[in-house]
């Protein structure tokens, strides 16, 4: 007896690409005149898409982990802050390493919380997703706190190597970091293993919950590098960056082909799932729609897409 | 030397033994098979051998040398692997990468390499004669493929005992075939088989010797050569000291429009052709093994799955029956094998599990009569006697037996005339067992129609009216309840051996 091979195409393995060829199509014809295509407006998207992609990096390993990270968006906005006021009074090395210390310990908390304490990670990041936004308005007393440290801002986001700008660097060097983890290391198949079956992966020797620890560690790690890069690109540390983009992230995963149950996860779905929400709201912009059509079309597409991508 | 010697094994839980100095040897190479009732002991024993149970008492031996094994890791180490049913895959990856999941082959950067772990999986499944593509995900592989990949990876952990229980109930025939020829050609390389199976044809098809337990004791060991199918079973029911519930006669008329007809009813590749007539007031019975079908008739019926041909008439009256809500309508009611999963919602109060299936009987235009819902709860848990008799309490505090009754106890308020129970006692104390088997007779007796399926035959035995022998999707035989002298003689009719 032979296994079936398994012939017939799965086109809906590969639908981000096709959406996002699609859609690339779409504006680039519809939006010819418009600049669309110029070389300027592609950096744009790009740019303007790198913190996303950062952000959605580490949030493809949770959601492929079967958890969630809520508390990205107020991580990347308390990051950014404790930056800026570490730069002001102790110099750009301090910053790094402050906002670096602020993912570490947020990531700990919500890790110790969910696997130690057996709380559902929706709960613990929605929960801490408040407590970051708020001790970063509480700390800024809600003004923006400048960033002077032409270093620290070129480096992260203003700078450019070349023709490329170095948000561009972060969010690629992020994408390869992420896809050689979840692909090429033993850690990466524990994740999968974990988020695919959680009693199995225990029968296989996995320590689950030091799994489900790690994740939430790294996605808010990288979520505080996202707000330097917020910080350096604005030259600011504000509590209100990052709002929202907890939801962008998540968007970004399961437009890539992530299941939202765990077990699967693909990074460079999810950067193309990034460029492809990048890309929309791009578009959207360029042809003149005013904000309340954008967000009313986003959203559609959104859904649209992600119930085309689902497999039955 | 033994590959495994286990010698004079204690356990007690909560004070009652479940093996009492069991002595059991494997010898290196063989197939051996393990034998007995629900509840003889077998998989206490095969537990303690892989470290999920520690023993009160007794020795461990692996290979000549004591064995100190606590953990399933333990196990592992030395050599001692399980065969799951389902639960050590993980569907979304490969077959290779579930052979070396968390010891992944690693290149000199420590970065996982595919390619290598592709070339070992295909070494390994060679040598056993499995012919599977390791590059496909598990999720896309049937049942059989499943269950091979998971062999594979015992054996890719250099297992030299492997433990495989029940492994041919989901199984097609030819599928079989190809599972023992794999388990003869690891014999042949030194492995040891512990096979645990109620299939007297499967176990004189592949097994060297058998050790049959009973109640705990070790009741036989020998070669299958010395002993024929009739000794196996006779040693396997032993005479029974205590008749549990015996059958009493009673009168069924048949000449009555049968409340539930089926005619030649298919559905999917488990249900062949199944035909069923059912009185009012009368208990049929479903005998079969593990596998056979029992459950997906029922299923059937009950408008689970769906059906591919025949048709269904409640009392004379032709019916398509789509789902449970029209099954419900008909005057059906399910009592489900998995309570846990398919029958309860465990956090929820008796009172409010017992609700959910009578929601329309106890409101007004939506909203919830709690008066009614009150009086409702407590005649239910007066009528079943549900212990304790709390009617906030939460079902996942109460003991197996009396959370069956309350999944009987929603069903019985919907007010049906026929109820499809799937092993109402099952993981229940042998006390509550007698009572759901009491249970069962008095619904009968007020004129509902039952069918029963139960892997116990004294239970059949004790309630219904009339057995149908179930086998591969098929009912192959009907027979009276005073045509069937005792348990013995159901028991090789369900194995197909002449008595």
């Amino acid at each position: 007896m032979k296994t079936k091979s398994l012939t017939r195409f799965d086109w809906r393995s590969s639908f981000i690409y096709w959406m996002f060829a699609l859609i690339f199509l779409f504006f680039g014809i519809l939006l010819r005149n418009d600049g669309f295509l110029s070389p300027n407006n592609l950096l744009n998207i790009f740019r303007q898409t790198a913190t996303i992609s950062v952000v959605a990096v580490g949030m493809t390993f949770v959601i492929a982990c079967a958890e969630i990270d809520l508390s990205v968006g107020g991580v990347a906005g308390l990051s950014s802050v404790v930056v800026a006021v570490t730069i002001r009074d102790h110099g750009a090395v301090a910053g790094v390493l402050a906002g670096i210390g602020v993912g570490l310990l947020v990531g700990s908390i919500n890790g110790l919380l969910v696997s130690r304490i057996g709380i559902p990670s929706f709960l613990v990041t929605l929960g801490m997703q408040g407590v970051a936004v708020g001790t970063a308005a509480l700390i800024t007393n809600y003004a923006p706190i400048p960033i002077l440290s032409d270093a620290f801002n070129r480096v992260f986001g203003s700078g450019s190597i070349g023709r490329f700008p170095s948000v561009i660097f972060w969010s690629f060097s992020a994408v390869l970091l992420g896809w050689i983890t979840l692909t090429r290391t033993t850690f990466g198949r524990r994740i999968l293993a974990t988020g695919g079956n959680r009693d199995a992966a225990e029968f296989n020797g996995i320590d689950t919950k030091r799994i489900k620890f790690t994740v939430l560690l790294i996605s808010s790690t990288v979520a505080a590098i996202a707000g330097m890069i917020y910080a350096g690109r604005l030259q600011t540390g504000r509590y209100e960056w990052g709002t929202g983009d907890e939801l962008s992230a998540i968007a970004a995963v399961i437009l890539g082909g992530t299941s939202l149950f765990g077990g699967g996860g693909t990074i460079i779905g999810t950067l193309f799932g990034a460029l492809l929400v990048g890309l929309i709201n791009n578009g959207l912009i360029l042809a003149g729609l005013p904000v309340s059509e954008q967000q009313i079309i986003r959203g559609l597409i959104i859904i649209l897409a992600v119930a085309l991508a689902k497999k039955k | 030397m033994n590959a495994i010697e286990m010698k004079e094994i204690n356990k007690s839980f909560f004070g009652t033994p479940v093996l009492k100095d069991v002595n059991f040897s494997v010898l290196p190479g063989e197939i051996h098979g393990l034998a007995g009732e629900n509840g003889a002991g077998k998989s206490t024993l095969m537990k303690i051998l892989q470290g999920v149970y520690t023993m009160d008492s007794g020795l461990i031996e692996v290979a000549g040398s004591p064995a100190e094994i606590s953990s399933f890791q333990d196990a592992r180490q030395y050599g001692i692997g399980m065969v799951f049913q389902e639960f050590s895959l993980i569907p979304e990856l490969t077959v290779a990468q579930n052979i070396f999941l968390n010891r992944e082959p690693t290149n000199k950067f420590r970065l996982i390499s595919d390619r290598s772990s592709i070339a070992k999986a295909h070494k390994v499944l060679e040598s056993v004669g499995i012919d599977i593509d390791v590059t496909v995900k598990v999720s896309t592989l049937s049942r059989a493929f499943q269950q091979l990949t998971e062999i594979a990876k015992a054996i890719a952990a250099e297992a030299k005992i492997l433990i495989l229980d029940e492994p041919t109930a989901s199984l097609a025939k030819h599928e079989v075939d190809s599972l023992f020829k794999v388990l003869k050609q690891l014999t042949a390389s030194g492995v040891s088989i512990i096979y645990i199976s109620h299939r007297m044809d499967e176990i004189y098809q592949i097994c060297d010797r058998i050790t049959i337990l009973r109640d705990g004791n070790l009741v036989a060991v020998d070669s299958l050569k010395n002993l024929s199918p009739q000794e196996v079973i006779a040693h396997i029911t032993g005479r029974k000291d205590v008749e549990m519930l015996s059958y009493e006669g009673r009168e069924v008329d048949r000449r009555s429009t049968p409340v539930l007809k089926v005619v030649e009813l298919s559905a999917g590749d488990r249900v062949k052709k199944v035909s069923i007539e059912l009185h009012a007031g009368e208990v049929l019975g479903f005998a079969g093994l593990m596998g056979s079908g029992r459950t997906e008739i029922l299923r059937a019926i009950f408008g689970l799955d769906k059906v591919g041909s025949g048709k269904i008439y409640i009392n004379g009256e032709e019916k398509t029956i789509k789902n449970p809500r029209e099954a419900k309508g008909v005057g059906m009611a399910l009592i489900p094998e998995d309570r846990r999963r398919q029958g309860l919602i465990m956090e929820h109060s008796i009172s409010t599990n017992i609700l959910s299936a009578n929601l329309e009987k106890l409101s007004h235009f939506s909203f919830l009569n709690f008066q009614k819902i009150n009086q409702f709860s407590q005649t239910a848990i007066t009528d079943f006697e549900i212990r304790p008799p709390e009617a906030k309490r939460e079902v996942k505090l109460l003991s197996g037996g009396n959370q069956q009754k309350v999944v009987i106890a929603k069903w019985v308020a919907t007010n049906p005339s026929i109820i499809l129970m799937d092993e109402p006692t099952v993981g229940v104390d042998i006390g509550t067992k007698v009572e759901i088997m009491k249970l069962v007779r008095s619904l009968a007796a007020q004129g509902k129609s039952i069918i029963v399926v139960s892997s116990e035959l004294p239970e059949l035995l004790g309630v219904c009216d009339r057995i149908l022998i179930v086998k591969n999707g098929e009912v192959t035989d009907s027979l009276e309840r005073y045509e069937i002298r005792d348990e013995d003689h159901l028991q090789l009719m369900l194995q197909g051996i002449n008595a």
